[in-house]
């Protein structure tokens, strides 16, 4: 399968000393965060202590309900300081919010060659990133996209339904199979540890991203989702990513999401693609005469 | 003889027609006959709802009217399979090389024909129910301007994409509804339940409906979506869904935004769900009418119909009409030279 930077010249930065000092750098960041992380952190399951959800019939912890992360994840999952935008008319209204960053360790441990795609990437989002064309926003970009998305829960099925171009993510709790074609949302399978709804998704397609400042995969991610009720209004959303064409090593992050507990909630349609029409199909457009 | 089916495989052809006809038994189709409807109980779900869940599909080539040629009801089980068979040929044609329908899906192959895959067929001659003669009630004067004015409104189908069909931009298809109206390929459902809501996933462009059962009201009326608002509750062993707040860009059969639709689904055997709906809209028609389509018990998982992403189609198209239209002005130039 086609690597989408095997285009790129693989001479970079490897002799960059000034990379060794970053990578260096970040290595020790990633020592000295996750031992922190781990003393603040209650549990490793990532729930209050003595918290147990509601059960559903079938006896599992009940995670139904309409969720949604609060961060500027969506933006970039790494730490980031606020910045302008790329639409000048827009201002402020359009500028980056800043983050503390969702990634554990703080940094994504691109390959160097990858890296330099994430730079490029980051460069032309305004002409890259599928966000901006109303595509599927892949996994795990689904779940801390500034939209709502309501878990449907039963026995067999777990359905992760987006509000964002109607994404849907069907977790096969029973039939486990193996992804039988490349997609833009993967392909799930799902058990349970104790609280935790336990995730496993492949067959990706190599053409969504993480967040909206380019960092990417191939089509050989494998991402592996952790639910877990730590109250009953909040969840432990923590991500684990593998991916050896483009990551020098699993990394993972973490986040909560929290229900939104408005008593009308619903998801409504944002059904984008009409508005992505005059960007991607104007030019096509008949000229007046 | 362009069917697909070699002769040898005719008798297999046959076969599979009668094959398709055996679940009307169960299904309860026959005239006047819904004695199969009481006698069968759904089974529950482990909260105590009638279970509606899994695979279903609405694949049928039964008409939404009544065709012309028809005066009865029903078919007769040997009308209905020579009906299907010509069906059948007709949707299995294959495509002439070079011909612009060549250009296209060639819906022999991956099974896109609807006589490939689970069939919900009945022998109903229409899928309108009620008017009795089959057929959409007559347009009111208001809903006659309104369309004229929706056609004269609209540029030529090729001019951009929004003068496209809304199935070809990938927008909405007519398996979403509601009502959810069989479309030629993937008319797939997969119903999960859980307390408080039920919801179908649709296979034509991944669409969802989460139909709330809490009893909640309708939003404002100010909220407008292309699938509206739906709210459903349960009464007896029948689902019934009731959706408004359209935003009107999707009329169904002329519809206005004002349509309100009542779907039932009724569980009438282990692989049959009855699905009805019945439209309103007084601006549009004089009554209200009633259809009726069964959905039978298919095989998933449902794949992801990544349409918008993969919409290399629309993209064709236009680049094509463009490329039309500048021949078109050479051609019109060299003539002038001549």
């Amino acid at each position: 399968m086609a690597r989408c930077f095997d285009w790129l010249p693989v001479r970079f930065l490897i002799e960059n000393n000034q990379m060794r000092i970053g990578l260096a750098s970040s290595i020790i960041m990633t020592v000295v965060l996750s031992s922190s992380l781990m003393l603040a952190v209650p549990s490793a399951e990532g729930q209050e202590p003595g918290y147990r959800a509601p059960r559903t019939t079938d006896g599992h912890p009940d995670l139904s309900g309409i969720w949604q992360a609060i961060s500027s994840a969506h933006w970039d999952i790494e730490v980031h300081a606020a910045a302008p935008g790329l639409v000048r008319e827009l201002g402020a209204a359009a500028a980056i919010p800043p983050g503390l960053g969702v990634v554990d360790g703080g940094e994504i441990p691109y390959r160097p060659e990858a890296l330099e795609q994430k730079r490029h990437n980051f460069a032309n989002r305004l002409a890259l990133d599928p966000e901006i064309k109303c595509y599927l926003p892949g996994v795990p970009r689904s779940t801390y996209m500034p939209f709502p998305f309501q878990i449907i829960q039963s026995k067999e099925y777990v359905m992760l339904v987006h509000e964002y171009a109607g994404a849907v993510r069907t977790i096969y709790m029973n039939e486990h199979t193996e992804a039988p074609a490349d997609s833009w949302m993967g392909w799930s399978n799902g058990h349970w540890e104790g609280e935790t709804l336990v995730v496993d998704s492949t067959g990706f397609n190599d053409k969504t991203w993480f967040d909206r400042a380019g960092n990417f995969h191939s089509s050989a991610l494998h991402v592996i989702e952790r639910f877990t009720p730590r109250s009953a209004d909040t969840l432990t959303y923590e991500v684990t990513i593998e991916d050896p064409d483009v990551f020098t090593r699993p990394w993972s992050m973490s986040m909560p999401l929290y229900r939104r507990v408005e008593p009308n909630a619903e998801l409504l349609e944002f059904r984008c693609v009409e508005f992505v029409e005059d960007l991607i199909y104007g030019d096509l457009s008949k000229q007046p005469d | 003889m362009n069917h697909r089916f070699p002769n040898s495989l005719r008798p297999l052809v046959i076969l599979m027609t009668c094959g398709w006809l055996m679940p009307l038994s169960v299904g309860a189709q026959a005239p006047n006959d819904t004695s199969a409807d009481n006698v069968y109980t759904p089974p529950r779900t482990p909260f105590g709802q009638p279970d509606l869940q899994g695979f279903w599909t609405n694949a049928t080539y039964t008409p939404l009217e009544r065709p012309d040629d028809v005066t009865q009801a029903f078919y007769t089980p040997e009308e209905l399979a020579e009906r299907l068979a010509r069906a059948a040929a007709r949707e299995s044609a294959q495509t002439v090389l070079g011909t612009t329908a060549d250009v296209h899906y060639d819906f022999t192959q991956f099974g896109l024909d609807r006589s490939q895959s689970t069939f919900a067929e009945d022998l109903r001659t229409s899928l309108i129910v009620d008017p009795p003669n089959g057929r959409i009630p007559p347009m009111t004067a208001e809903g006659k301007r309104r369309n004229a004015e929706r056609e004269a409104a609209r540029g030529g189908r090729w001019d951009s994409a929004q003068d496209n069909q809304l199935d070809d931009r990938c927008i909405i298809m007519r398996g979403s509804g509601p009502p959810m109206m069989n479309t030629s390929y993937n008319s797939n459902y997969q119903i999960v339940q859980m307390p408080g809501y039920l919801m179908i996933l649709v296979e034509m462009i991944h669409d969802v409906r989460i139909i709330p059962l809490d009893g909640r009201p309708q939003p404002h009326s100010r909220l407008r979506q292309w699938m509206g608002t739906s709210r459903g509750r349960w009464e007896g062993d029948t689902l019934v869904v009731e959706t408004t707040n359209f935003n009107g860009k999707n009329p169904f059969w002329g519809s206005s935004e004002n349509m309100r639709v009542i779907e039932r689904f009724t569980r009438v055997a282990e692989d049959s769900i009855r699905y009805t709906f019945t439209v309103e809209d007084e601006s549009t028609w004089v009554r209200p009418w009633t259809g009726e389509l069964q959905m039978k018990a298919t095989q998933g998982p449902l794949f992801e119909h990544a349409c918008h992403e993969g919409n290399y189609g629309l993209y064709n198209t236009l680049v094509g009409a463009r490329l039309e239209e500048q021949r078109a002005a050479e051609e019109a130039k060299r003539v002038e030279q001549d």
